[in-house]
């Protein structure tokens, strides 16, 4: 998952990082253990896209065979009948009956087999009644059920709530008072929130424009530069292409690329990141305080 | 009975005759400290990582170079291994085994079956590791590919895979689609699989078993919702000997007045994808357990702590009973798992010596514990930028601040979700008293996605997006005080980016810190300063710098990505 993290940064990063965040990007998760990306019975009807964040391809998922969508649909029907009340709608738990979606024995289950005798026998300790179903009409159900991705994160689910609940105005003060030596909304930042509708997409880039992850790549961020001193007489400067504790390379105006070993200290070696007050702040934010230049810089058609 | 001791006898002779060819290794090799062999995942039992060996040392570190280099090669596509030199050899063996069709397998060199994170076992001369559905032996004296192991897998997580265990001749692989594959260590045949959970209750599995006496210790992960459990496994048949949950599972169980209800609990979490490290003279094995589940949107968990999910739990190892806990993380809201490799060390404590337990966690809090007890010691902060706490109580534990959770409109949160420090495993010198960890100081915007806590599931709940990297640094940190003792910026590095990523770090008597970096050097520091003594360019260090003796010589060695590099003195 900080796969993300790494793409961050990506822009002033060196090659050999950048074939790291490459590799990694979409394909580790939180734990480093990346979720499967569902049940690929994926076919959710409410669902159909399937996007998610692990890496599909390679991510060998568990695959259940693609379902008859007239069975799917009896199932439902059925499903709709007799089983959402308690278990939810999305099968994601109700009025005292447990998340059917994350249930060992749904999951294990591959055509009503282990489902039917539950569903016919019921289970009374629980409060769950017995039903009368036919184990062809279980199936229906189970095929319903099998249609559910068993994901944690489903954007299907739940609209991305709206974040735009700051104070324009504290955030103009604050503004005003910490980003306007370096920038003006009637200059590099004109028409900000034009460029930029999305206010999470805002958010994310004006906290760190051109490198945090989830920012817009529409705002222009000038890349890190480097200037190496080699003698009191002899200065290099530029694009710092590559840096390490041993070597750092550098791209003059001219187009040349220069290449130092380092030993030590020597030669000097300064890193100049544009970024630097972006990432200073960084500490010293409240959550209001961001939430209010995000509702101001919303303001910036 | 009598039963059993044909059995015993079978056993016994079976590993006699094992010993014999002189591959097998010697159960006293597990029990000491580490130095001229690698027989387990941390190179001993305490996860120090700490070599006695001294051949190399400061004084001679100029003179180290590159002894062999070998290559793997992947997948089913692909007989055999790279390593081959010259016309005459035969091509090493490639042996094939797996309950799939073969269609899933992953190969070619940005594959993660390509990628070698494990632990590399050396044992009599042979080196044997293993990466998602691959497992090699190489001759430690040239690198030489002697066998490949290839798992045809039914899916599964294939994130990585950190390493093989081994008992006699025998080596035991976790596999992504849920296996315990035990291997005869001489040829790479298959002696029996065993599933060690339903791939359909989306469990993976990454880790490296544990032998201990006659125990094989093996850990799962999981990222939906399913019971997190340790399990044993006798070595010789594959059968459980017993299996201890992280949560409550039955409604007796004490933990379960730290959830909301049992239901919670069994689906909380816990999983302990990492391995711990053990104690032989209390019998306990001592390992961090991964983080609660719904990890995010955490209302259905309850107001409680979660037990034992973020913990440092203390297993005894015959009976797979509970004896001690420490929670790292309580009531973890933001996917940290507390799974790092705890340290086991005897060292002076405010004037006595203490059996100590030391852990630096995902969540940017350092402990050191009574192990014997789980009494607790130091807590301190090992990335300064940690905000999510509102200070540490009585027991020792971090106090989460709420607001720090996460917010619909995002939450400003240090660490990021791959945590101030990660998989990669720390080491302690006795020389120095210092624990070395690599780590990262970060932030991220934590987003509530999930408002209905009724269906949250997993992971989910949440979108976080990385908000910047004030650095990434090799960190020393002093288990007397949990301060800091020094910490080496890595050079403009960009975020680290999870579980994929090295710098898994080893000290040896020979006064020296060895860890990949994020440029791609495998680096050698002064331990008691962090300057830098002697570095090779390798292009992406993957997996733990380690190092064995073999024939009077002292290897230093590496992999990255699907290339092993050995150095000694020249």
């Amino acid at each position: 998952m900080k796969a993300r993290a790494a793409e961050m940064q990506i822009r002033a990063l060196l090659p050999t990082v950048i074939v790291i965040v490459t590799q990694l990007v979409g394909q580790v998760s939180a734990q480093g253990q990346t979720p499967a990306r569902g049940n690929a019975a994926g076919v959710t009807p409410a669902n159909p896209a399937g996007a998610g964040r692990g890496r599909g391809l390679g991510a060998a998922v568990n695959s259940r065979p693609p379902s008859d969508p007239a069975q799917v649909e009896r199932g439902k029907a059925l499903y709709s009948v007799r089983c959402t009340f308690c278990h939810g709608a999305d099968a994601r738990g109700g009025e005292g009956g447990p998340n059917l979606v994350r249930s060992g024995l749904v999951l294990n289950d591959i055509k009503g087999e282990s489902i039917a005798p539950v569903v016919q026998n019921g289970r009374p300790d629980a409060g769950m009644p017995r039903f009368d179903l036919t184990v062809a009409q279980i199936a229906d159900i189970a095929a319903f059920l099998h249609t559910f991705r068993a994901v944690g994160r489903d954007p299907a689910r739940n609209p991305p709530p709206n974040i735009l609940i700051g104070d324009a105005k504290a955030g103009q003060a604050y503004f005003n008072a910490k980003c306007a030596s370096c920038h003006s909304v009637t200059g590099d930042l004109k028409g900000l929130a034009s460029k930029i509708s999305d206010p999470k997409t805002l958010q994310q880039t004006w906290l760190m424009p051109g490198g945090g992850r989830g920012g817009s790549t529409v705002v222009n961020v000038p890349p890190k530069t480097v200037t190496v001193t080699v003698s009191p007489v002899q200065k290099f400067e530029g694009r710092l292409e590559r840096i390490d504790d041993f070597i750092v390379t550098l791209v003059d105006a001219g187009g040349t690329s220069r290449t130092f070993i380092r030993e030590g200290s020597t030669p000097q070696v300064e890193v100049h990141d544009p970024l630097r007050s972006h990432k200073d702040l960084l500490p010293l934010y409240t959550d209001k305080d961001i939430h209010n230049v995000t509702a101001y810089l919303a303001t910036i058609r | 009975m009598k039963h059993m001791k044909e059995l015993l006898f079978v056993t016994a002779v079976v590993l006699a005759s094992e010993l014999v060819t002189g591959q097998a290794l010697d159960p006293a090799e597990l029990l000491k400290p580490l130095s001229e062999s690698w027989p387990t995942y941390s190179g001993d039992y305490s996860g120090k990582r700490y070599s006695a060996l001294t051949q190399v040392n400061q004084s001679n570190i100029k003179n180290l170079g590159l002894v062999w280099t070998s290559r793997i090669t992947a997948g089913l596509n692909n007989a055999g291994g790279g390593g081959r030199g010259g016309f005459a050899n035969a091509a090493a063996p490639t042996i094939i085994g797996g309950e799939g069709t073969g269609d899933l397998n992953e190969s070619g060199p940005n594959s993660r079956s390509s990628r070698i994170v494990s632990s590399i076992l050396e044992v009599n001369g042979k080196l044997y590791f293993s990466t998602p559905d691959n497992a090699w032996a190489a001759d430690a004296r040239d690198g030489h590919i002697l066998w490949h192991f290839v798992w045809k897998t039914k899916g599964g997580t294939h994130t990585g895979n950190r390493g093989l265990g081994m008992w006699g001749n025998r080596l035991y692989l976790e596999t992504p689609d849920n296996y315990l594959v035990c291997l005869d260590a001489t040829t790479g045949k298959e002696h029996w699989h065993k599933m060690l959970a339903p791939l359909a209750q989306q469990y993976f599995s990454t880790n490296s078993p544990i032998v201990i006496g006659n125990h094989v210790l093996v850990g799962l992960g999981n990222d939906l919702d399913s019971p997190a459990f340790l399990t044993a496994y006798d070595p010789e048949t594959g059968e459980i000997q017993w299996r201890w949950y992280a949560t409550p599972q039955e409604a007796n169980d004490p933990a379960l007045k730290t959830w909301a209800n049992l239901t919670a609990a069994k689906f909380g979490g816990g999983h302990m994808w990492i391995p711990g490290s053990y104690d032989p003279e209390t019998h306990l094995y001592i390992v961090g357990t991964g983080n609660p589940t719904p990890a995010y949107t955490s209302k259905s968990r309850g107001e409680g702590d979660n037990l034992y999910t973020c913990s440092l739990v203390a297993i005894n190892v015959d009976t797979g009973k509970l004896v001690w806990y420490f929670q790292t993380s309580p009531h973890d809201t933001h996917d940290w798992d507390s799974t790092q490799t705890p340290v086991l060390v005897d060292a002076p404590f405010n004037g006595r010596q203490r059996k100590l337990v030391i852990t630096a966690t995902r969540n940017g809090f350092f402990y050191t514990l009574d192990r014997v007890t789980g009494e607790h010691l130091v807590t301190g902060k090992f990335s300064p930028t940690a905000n999510w706490d509102k200070g540490v109580d009585g027991r020792g534990q971090p106090v989460r601040n709420p607001a720090k959770d996460f917010d619909i409109a995002g939450a400003l949160v240090s660490p990021t979700n791959a945590g101030a420090t990660n998989w990669m495993p720390p080491t302690f010198s006795p020389d120095t008293g210092l624990f070395y960890v690599t780590t990262e100081d970060s932030y991220a915007m934590y987003y509530l996605t999930d408002t209905d806590p009724r269906g949250s599931m997993g992971l989910g709940g949440k979108d976080e997006q990385a908000a910047g990297s004030l650095g990434t640094f090799l960190t020393a940190m002093d288990y007397k005080t949990g301060k800091i003792a020094w910490r080496h910026q890595y050079p403009e590095a960009g975020a680290w980016g999870g579980t994929n990523v090295g710098h898994a770090l080893i000290t040896t008597a020979g006064k020296l810190l060895f860890g990949g970096d994020p440029g791609g050097n495998l680096v050698a520091y002064d331990p008691a300063t962090g300057a830098i003594l002697w570095h090779v360019h390798l292009g992406e260090v993957s997996g733990p710098a380690q190092t064995y003796m073999l024939d009077g010589k002292q290897y230093i060695l590496i992999s990255a990505v699907d290339s092993l590099y050995a150095f000694a003195l020249n």
